[in-house]
């Protein structure tokens, strides 16, 4: 996509309020560019029966808007809120100039099962495009309301929506006793909020097993960098590493068994291989250089990590099986921690060309690179499992917050901390 | 001026009060007996030894951080000069360090860790060219994770790029 394209794309500014938590489900205002997203209307989901009270298509609406392909029709703009095609008047809604139209009914299925029917008509072709049902536990309404919205996102755009997705990130917040690290987990759009860890020693780099089941991390709560993996659902921990001197960057393999990672125990930073169960290293790098932030390519056969080989931060990618290295970066003077999105060729990077630091999107095919992002201090690039943005860190008036870009950089928004720094993104892959 | 002179006007005017009061009877004027104040020599017999002046080394205390340019592990002249008093008081009487590394926030975070690291090692292989026992000598680096100076400006990152002897 050429620069101009760039620029006529709608830049979609998303402003989000907060609450209780680091941030919290995104309330948005969207300004529209001259390019029109695609208009969706979710009719108020009707509630039949004594059910909890949540706007689930509130939180639908909500998901698709972040999303930036889509603008939600008002609420208050609708002329009725049917739940049953027999009740739909497409002709009301093409006045509204709304494309597609969600309807839908929450019903109790005995005791503790909520389920809701839901169609997505076409207003255009006047026709039902898909009808669903999903069903789960009263606690499972957000869960339920992410499913609807991955589903009409996938059946509108092709790309299997990441609503459902978590996102893992580090907080520091200075506190009376001092700065306290903490490592959480919550729904994409910030709500549902879990604790995973708290210290008063640094924590770094989340790493998300393929399974979505684990992650690992760099702690220093022994007062030294250590690597551990931690069970989401039992909280479960165990001490991976615990060498002298650098025990960073833990990526896990496709493929779940084995965790490529930085140590630095034989004198300086290399890219090592531990397989999970044995606990066996491959050491896969031998050089005096710095060699870090090891990411895995789809295959599971090649590595992308950085190095200064070169005399300054470069991407290179690594053959596990031969070990032969390649520099892929010559364009700029800082490539660092690459985030490789699922189709295996686009790699989001920091970057540094002049001053600052940019998240880049770079095409192992073309070898081209293109900037994403405008602030100066932005890092931690990490690609969103369906490939379509990414999350990064960035620096706003001196506090760390985290933000979101699309890959085309059309779609950008700010998820504002309540305090503190938050930083280290680290997109969970598809949940089940 | 004023002030003290008005102060010591009414001084001067309440001792002259008090006299008067005192004095309801007349003054009677003595004559003092004319004694006149004899002048003895005071010699000193105590002979005092010369003062006797020690020389003591002073204990300067050296730097205990080192600062480094962005992107570089090299030791400024201020620090070798630094290290090498401490090279000197660790091969006196060993004890065990720690030599913390850190790097400013610039740049990513796992890059900055190996940077830290760098930084640390270099002033570790100076204390060791200048005989101080590797064995004492640990080295962790923290990165950009503890920054010493808060702020995303020249300063702050001056300040931050540093080891610590610890």
């Amino acid at each position: 996509m050429d620069i101009r394209a760039l620029v006529c794309r709608s830049i979609i500014v998303l402003l989000i309020s907060f609450s209780g938590i680091a941030w919290s489900e995104l309330v948005i205002r969207v300004t529209k560019g001259n390019d029109s997203p695609t208009k969706i209307a979710i009719s108020p989901i009707v509630n039949v029966g004594n059910l909890p009270r949540f706007d689930i298509s509130r939180l639908v609406e909500n998901d698709l808007q972040r999303s930036g392909l889509f603008v939600a029709t008002p609420r208050e703009d609708m002329l009725s809120f049917p739940s049953m095609l027999k009740d739909v008047y497409f002709r009301d809604w093409r006045l509204l100039g709304t494309d597609y139209l969600v309807i839908g009914k929450m019903s109790s299925k005995g005791p503790n099962k909520i389920e809701i029917e839901f169609s997505l008509l076409s207003v255009a072709s006047q026709k039902v495009i898909f009808r669903h049902k999903v069903s789960g536990s009263a606690a499972q309404l957000r869960d339920l309301g992410h499913l609807i919205s991955d589903k009409v996102y996938n059946a509108i755009t092709g790309i299997r929506g990441i609503f459902s997705t978590r996102v893992a990130y580090i907080t520091a917040i200075r506190e009376v006793d001092g700065m306290i690290y903490r490592l959480h987990v919550s729904d994409v759009d910030g709500a549902r909020e879990k604790l995973m860890l708290r210290s008063h020693e640094p924590i770094m780099s989340p790493s998300w097993s393929p399974d979505a089941q684990k992650l690992a991390y760099v702690s220093f709560e022994t007062g030294r960098p250590a690597i551990y993996t931690q069970n989401l659902a039992t909280a479960a921990r165990e001490q991976i590493t615990n060498f002298a001197g650098l025990n960073g960057a833990p990526a896990w393999s496709p493929d779940g068994t084995t965790l490529a990672l930085v140590l630095s125990k034989d004198g300086n930073p290399e890219i090592y291989l531990m397989d999970l169960q044995s606990k066996q290293l491959n050491r896969l790098t031998q050089h005096f250089s710095i060699d870090t932030e090891p990411t895995w390519m789809p295959d599971g056969k090649n590595l992308l990590f950085t190095s200064d080989r070169g005399g300054e931060p470069q991407i290179y990618k690594l053959n596990i099986a031969t070990k032969a290295i390649e520099r892929l970066t010559f364009e700029g003077n800082y490539n660092a921690r690459g985030s490789l999105a699922p189709d295996g060729r686009t790699l989001a990077m920091v970057h540094r060309k002049t001053g600052a630091f940019h998240i880049a999107a770079f095409d192992l095919q073309t070898r081209r690179i293109r900037e994403l992002t405008t602030t100066s201090l932005d890092e931690s690039p990490s690609v969103a499992p369906n490939g379509a943005m990414l999350m990064y860190a960035m620096k706003q008036e001196e506090r760390g917050m985290l933000a979101a870009v699309s890959l085309d950089a059309g779609v950008r928004y700010i998820l504002p901390a309540r305090s503190g720094d938050v930083r280290e993104p680290a997109w969970s892959p598809f949940i089940r | 001026m004023n002030k003290t002179f008005t102060a010591n006007s009414l001084t001067v005017l309440l001792i002259a009060l008090l006299f008067t009061a005192c004095s309801s009877t007349p003054v009677e004027e003595e004559t003092s007996d004319t004694t006149t104040i004899q002048e003895s020599e005071v010699t000193t017999a105590v002979v005092e030894a010369p003062v006797q002046e020690e020389v003591m080394e002073l204990e300067v205390l050296a730097d205990t951080v080192f600062y480094f340019d962005f992107d570089k592990a090299v030791l400024r002249d201020e620090s070798r000069v630094a290290l090498m008093q401490h090279a000197r008081s660790l091969k006196d009487s060993p004890r065990s360090i720690r030599l913390e590394g850190h790097a400013d926030e610039r740049g990513t975070r796992e890059y900055n860790m190996a940077l830290g690291e760098r930084r640390a090692n270099s002033v570790k292989e100076f204390l060791i060219l200048e005989g101080v026992s590797s064995v004492l000598i640990e080295v962790v680096s923290y990165g950009e994770e503890r920054a010493a100076a808060y702020g995303s400006n020249d300063e702050s990152w001056a300040m931050n790029r540093r080891v610590e002897l610890k």
